[in-house]
């Protein structure tokens, strides 16, 4: 499946992420893909910081920073301020993390995608509160050390994916970084199919609460792809399922390895976290 | 210009309603909640019923409602909402960013009772609790003052760029009905020009919002916002006038009912006002010098105003019908404050009066200011029936 990326220059350089962060790298693709009509909505993050401090921004759109919890509610205000000026054509884009999709957002993404808001919701997971330290989400996976589980995660990662095609809205993705044509793809795909929430998650490796090295983070995420731990497929309308990209049979071990996160994990917790990602793979298989 | 009006039997929550619907806002996210619901209920059927154009946006929160409320504002539209007690408080964090954002929106809070444990009854601690978020707020009396003062709402809100809450009481006024003159289409649409700003999310001007600034761009950008709120007073005061010239009714950020020569005067605000109104009636029939004054406007708090209205008055007696732990009444607080070092100001007494929502005859304020006349005032609130 190739796709040929069409980057128009409104994502710019000279932003503030570590060297390397993969949040940094979806945002080019996203806002990228999106072009000048659109506005952008960011809460608390990584991608705050990366979308600049004032007077400077790294996106050359409007971008309104918002509160953590209410990415979803302020994209739908902009959406129907413009909708009642008879502007059906600007794209309103949320991009928000983890923490704030997952979890403190939630509440307001689910209400949107329940309205039908107009809007493009992307987040952009990399499992964790990493803005304030690396604290855990609720899309920390199980074993993952952070710095509110020292000892590890007990419980399993919330599964958005599953949860926003439950909501029957338009267009559910799922993305990483390893695969920027397919991720570019996703955003005009979603940007075509108008007329209800879009929502992509993006797997987005951390360097610093993954414990990567700088230049680890597409390998990684590919691995994860390829591992099964985050297989890369879209639905429309809750019903209609695509797998983009697999597992293929890789180990999760070698995924997990490669991540100081990990380091603590025993034989038998590596075990564990291959049946679940094993026993995943095959409620999602049947989809397709 | 036409002064066809209107005059209809209306809750004072529906009074609110019918002076949104001759705003045009564009954006209106909602909650339900009592005493509040009836505000959305009528905007709903009005737009049902194609009185009313624009976007209603059924939120899952107070929350949201606020959030969704300040971005559309900043899209550059005209935005109302309304809330009371929880949802108020669930909004605080997004009534500082509402502020903060220069959003003009305009929210109608309907005073009640804070859980736990729960209540339905009226009482200001609700607003009074949101003071310091950077929130202009008017206390109305009753119905046709909602009414009125909402369309003045969206003058001023939209000439300082803040936002513009209208309080008024649960069930006392929300829910009382009463003959309500209805502002005219036409005037209403000469008194309100079409929002329009200049500064909002539009990609073809590219500005932005919310981004981190350095201490000193917080600390302007604060002094801006009081810089702003201090125009209220002016711009308030024009906004009144300006819509009693059109319709004959006017309030004043305070008012101040036969205060001349008084020597005691009672100093509340919202639904306890009517009350007092009667009682000043009957004692300055019987004789006694004393008068009301109607703070209506609380933020800003009008200082200068406050000062020259008590000046050389004798007794003042404050009703509070609020109340925060450990400090006691918030009209009292802040009146105390005001007057602070003025030469020739008044004693104040700060009565508790009303909390919960409990009722206050005109006989209990009678025989509290028999109580003030005869005693020293106490510094710290005093709880009367
Ligand atoms: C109401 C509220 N609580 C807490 C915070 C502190 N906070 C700022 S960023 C952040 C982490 C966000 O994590 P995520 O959404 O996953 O984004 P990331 O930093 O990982 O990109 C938190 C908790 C806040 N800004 N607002
Ligand atoms: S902490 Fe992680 S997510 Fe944040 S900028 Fe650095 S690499 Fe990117
Ligand atoms: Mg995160």
């Amino acid at each position: 499946m190739s796709y040929q990326i069409d980057e128009q220059k409104i994502f710019n350089s000279g932003h503030a992420a570590c060297p390397g962060c993969s949040e940094a790298l979806a945002i080019r693709f996203i806002i990228n893909t999106l072009g000048s009509d659109a506005i952008a909505v960011v809460p608390p993050s990584c991608i705050a910081i990366i979308s600049g401090p004032q007077p400077l921004s790294s996106m050359r759109i409007p971008v309104y920073q918002t509160t953590l919890e209410a990415s979803a509610a302020s994209a739908a205000g902009i959406k129907r301020a413009l909708l009642s000026k008879g502007n059906d054509h600007t794209n309103v884009v949320a991009i928000a993390g983890d923490g704030g999709t997952y979890d403190i957002g939630f509440q307001a993404l689910s209400a949107a995608a329940e309205r039908n808001e107009d809007i493009i919701y992307i987040c952009l997971d990399n499992e964790g509160y990493m803005n304030t330290g690396s604290q855990k989400s609720s899309a920390t996976p199980s074993r993952a050390y952070t710095t509110s589980t020292p000892a590890g995660k007990l419980t399993p990662k919330k599964n958005m994916a599953a949860i926003m095609a439950a909501h029957n809205i338009p267009y559910m993705a799922t993305a990483t970084t390893g695969y920027p044509d397919d991720l570019a793809r996703k955003v005009a795909r979603a940007m075509k199919i108008k007329g209800g929430l879009r929502f992509i998650v993006v797997l987005t490796p951390c360097l610093t609460g993954w414990g990567i090295p700088d230049n680890a983070g597409p390998k990684v995420s590919r691995l994860a792809v390829e591992s099964g731990v985050f297989p890369l497929y879209e639905v429309e309308n809750g019903q209609s399922y695509t797998l983009n990209y697999g597992p293929k049979g890789l180990p999760v071990a070698d995924y997990v390895t490669r991540q100081k996160r990990y380091r603590h994990l025993s034989a038998e917790d590596i075990e564990f976290i291959q049946k679940e990602v094993d026993q995943n793979w095959e409620r999602l298989q049947v989809k397709f | 210009m036409s002064t066809e009006h209107t005059r209809l039997l209306l809750s004072g929550n529906h009074a609110v309603s019918y002076a949104v619907k001759l705003a045009r806002p564009n954006v209106m996210p909602v909650y339900p909640i009592t005493p509040q619901t009836p505000i959305l209920e009528k905007i709903t059927e009005f737009h049902a019923g194609g009185e009313m154009t624009g976007e209603i946006m059924t939120m899952e929160s107070e929350h949201s409602v606020m959030a969704a409320a300040i971005t559309a504002s900043l899209t550059g539209v005209r935005v109302f909402t309304a809330t009371a007690s929880q949802g108020l408080l669930l909004m605080h964090e997004m009534l500082h960013y509402a502020a903060g954002a220069r959003a003009p929106i305009v929210m109608a809070n309907v005073n009640r009772t804070l859980g736990s444990p729960w209540g339905f009854w009226p009482d200001q601690t609700d607003s009074l609790a949101q003071r310091d978020v950077g929130w202009i707020q008017y206390y109305c009396e009753n119905g046709q003052e909602s009414h009125d003062t909402t369309l003045q709402a969206f003058r001023v809100a939209e000439q300082v760029l803040l936002p513009v809450m209208v309080v008024h009481e649960a069930f006392y006024v929300s829910h009382a009905m009463e003959a309500v003159d209805i502002v005219s289409q036409q005037q209403v649409d000469a008194y309100l020009p079409p929002f329009n700003p200049p500064h909002r999310l539009d990609p073809q001007i590219g500005e932005s919002w919310g981004n981190t600034v350095s201490q000193t761009m917080f600390q302007n950008h604060r002094r801006d916002m009081g810089e702003a709120m201090e125009r209220v007073l002016e711009v308030g005061k024009q906004a009144d006038r300006e819509l009693q010239e059109l319709v004959g009714r006017g309030y004043g950020i305070l008012e101040q009912y036969r205060c001349e020569g008084a020597e005691f005067i009672i100093a509340t605000m919202g639904s306890m006002t009517g009350t007092v109104r009667d009682v000043v009636d009957e004692l300055r029939a019987a004789g006694v010098s004393i008068g009301l004054l109607k703070i209506r406007l609380f933020r800003p708090f009008p200082v200068a105003d406050l000062r020259e209205a008590l000046v050389g008055v004798p007794k003042v007696m404050v009703l509070d019908r609020n109340f925060a732990p450990g400090t006691g009444g918030v009209l009292f607080q802040e009146l105390k404050a005001a007057l602070y070092g003025l030469a020739g100001a008044p004693e104040i007494h700060g009565y508790l009066a009303g909390v919960g929502g409990t009722n206050i005859s005109p006989s209990a304020i009678k025989e509290m200011v028999q109580c003030a006349m005869g005693e020293n005032p106490s510094v710290n609130s005093v709880w009367k029936g």
